[in-house]
């Protein structure tokens, strides 16, 4: 601490800096990103909202019809029901995600050979994909290829053949479950990076004051991985709610047209029923909801001054 | 891995030390649970054309190792190389450009000052509030009119569109963190324009190019549902697409062991790449994730 060193860092005048030019040419470099945003994004956005006032099929000229779509929606059960499926999975999915991503996240936050080992094994299945994870799930679960019905029939939890993907609850139990195995690393990972941020004395002070590991989690570990937590549960609701692969390539829809998420049904009415203008009212209603699901979210985890 | 030898345990060591025996044991299982279905998948797909259509127990060849359900993808068109190459186009197309467009984003954004900044960056931000599924339907009458429907290359475009603002975000920091005094003592040597870029600024944010080309690869090679909706040829499908139409079988009859090699092949390269580039990897998972 002599002052006869010149100290250049924080009391020495700040560095003169490099005039920024204000010019054009940063625009030059940002172009070619804006340009893809313009054409594949805004352009496609704006075109939802004036088809969805269209009758618009493949084929054969759009007609105008107003707001026809919506009314015609608004009465629309399959729509809505798909829109009721689509609501109770993404919370059943979430509640799964949120526990065992943070009973992950819990297990594998501290440093270590072996720790670092098991969390890249938890985290494998989030890089195999979607598409991927369905197709082996549909193997797993198949009635006479797959796994799990001579499993259940060797454990002597039933005596006949089980086919999980044919019933309702065992087809939804089902692809839940793929999910929560195919996702649950993804989060651990973001909780961790919260949970690990957390200064390890606040632990240690609550412990020689006798908080047992409950109370610790509850009021040391849980307000200080908030952000965390919040981008976490607001990644996972809006995935759930656009979920679409697994459902189409293990259900195909089945059993009995059940399984039709929101995205699936816009599926069907644009590229099965080609009913362009409708599919389009349906992707501006799912947008608005899910804008307005973000929102709450948002407003729900806000961060509370500097609490 | 041997812990060194600690000396007549005291009851509260004995105790903790039980502790985490039950902790890796939990661990180690936990991690088989997750690992199992990967492991059953690959070597059930060595197992012979007879046995696909039998429960997989044990899930390898119990006669003789095969490549009999790699070598029956090829009655799907064309052979799996040539879907396994469709793929990878389409994921290394949309790796590089996204790099390329995100480079020189992230420096415009990080470096320079021209009008509608803010506006021209929250709008390429403001894309990851949208999904793409809800623009899909005029993405594809947009694409005809292009002529770039049922093509690799509007794949790649819309592919790029997508990782645009995780990558951009990712390289505008990458920037940011780049000591602008290198740029000025380069500007002194009378280095300048797109060699500064390329020669001295390249080489600093390669970290955050490889973590923008490994996201941009792996969510375009595992992609789904617009590549179903945007190819129509069969001979121009992913694999992800190629293997939806096997699994759903021609004449009602499903080819396990087809699926079960086309699960592999699939899996392999992300696993690969995971595994080989994990750091990058959950960086960019966390870079959102804290502040």
């Amino acid at each position: 601490m002599s002052n006869t060193v010149p100290d250049p860092s924080p009391d020495a005048p700040p560095t003169p800096r490099a005039p920024r030019r204000t010019d054009w040419q940063g625009l030059v470099y940002v172009l070619p990103a804006l340009g893809l945003v313009a054409v594949f994004f805004l352009v496609p956005l704006g075109m939802t909202m004036w088809m969805s006032l269209h009758d618009w099929p493949l084929l054969g000229n759009p007609r105008w019809i107003g707001t026809a779509n919506y009314t015609r929606l608004w009465g629309d059960t399959s729509f809505w029901n798909a829109m009721r499926f689509t609501v109770i999975y993404t919370i059943v999915a979430t509640i799964g995600l949120m526990g065992v991503a943070m009973a992950l996240a819990l297990m594998v936050q501290s440093e270590g050979r072996a720790i670092t080992m098991y969390r890249t094994a938890y985290f494998l299945p989030v890089v195999t994909g979607f598409a991927s994870a369905s197709l082996l799930w549909a193997w797993l679960a198949n009635v006479d290829a797959g796994l799990f019905s001579p499993l259940v029939q060797m454990l002597g939890i039933t005596e006949g053949r089980v086919n999980l993907l044919a019933r309702f609850d065992l087809a939804f139990w089902s692809v839940t479950i793929m999910v929560v195995w195919k996702m649950a690393g993804f989060y651990m990972v973001i909780l961790m990076s919260g949970l690990q941020s957390i200064p390890s004395d606040y632990q240690e002070a609550a412990r020689i004051d006798g908080a047992s590991w409950f109370q610790r989690f509850r009021w040391i570990t849980m307000p200080l991985v908030r952000q965390p937590f919040a981008l976490a549960l607001i990644l996972c609701v809006s995935g759930s709610m656009l979920a679409f692969d697994q459902f189409y390539i293990i259900l195909n829809g089945g059993p009995r047209n059940q399984t039709i998420t929101a995205v699936y049904k816009i599926f069907n009415e644009s590229f099965v029923s080609f009913r362009l203008g409708y599919g389009s009212a349906l992707s501006v209603v799912l947008l608005i909801i899910l804008m307005v699901l973000s929102a709450i979210q948002l407003w729900l985890l806000r961060d509370k001054g500097d609490k | 891995m041997a812990a060194p030898y600690t000396p007549a345990p005291t009851a509260r060591g004995g105790r903790i030390k039980g502790h985490r025996i039950v902790f890796h044991v939990t661990a180690v299982l936990v991690a088989l649970i997750f690992l199992a279905p990967i492991f059953w998948v690959a070597m059930a797909s060595f197992r012979p054309t007879a046995m696909s259509l039998r429960p997989p127990l044990p899930p390898w060849p119990t006669d003789n190792f095969t490549l009999d359900n790699y070598v029956r993808l090829e009655n799907f068109g064309q052979s799996i190389l040539h879907y396994t190459a469709n793929s990878a186009i389409v994921a290394i197309g949309t790796a590089v450009l996204t790099i390329a467009v995100a480079l020189l984003a992230g420096y415009g954004f990080s470096r320079y000052r021209f009008p509608l900044k803010p506006l021209a960056f929250v709008l390429i931000l403001s894309t990851i509030m949208i999904p793409f599924q809800s623009i899909l339907t005029p993405l594809f009458l947009l694409l005809a009119r292009m002529g770039l429907q049922n093509s690799h290359l509007g794949l790649i475009l819309v592919y790029t569109t997508l990782q645009l603002p995780f990558s951009v975000f990712m390289m505008k920091n990458a920037f940011d963190a780049v000591p602008k005094e290198i740029e000025e003592a380069a500007r002194m040597d009378g280095i300048k324009g797109m060699r500064l870029l390329w020669q001295v600024m390249v080489p600093l944010v390669v970290p955050g190019m490889v973590t923008s080309g490994l996201f941009a690869f792996l969510n375009a090679w595992n992609e789904f549902l617009a590549a179903l909706v945007l190819l129509s040829d069969q001979d121009k499908f992913t694999l992800p697409v190629l293997m939806t139409a096997v699994r759903y079988g021609r004449y009602g009859a499903v080819d396990w062991g087809a699926v079960q090699a086309g699960v592999t092949v699939m899996m392999i390269p992300c696993l690969v790449l995971f595994l080989i580039l994990q750091r990058s990897y959950i960086r960019g998972l966390t870079a959102g994730a804290v502040k």
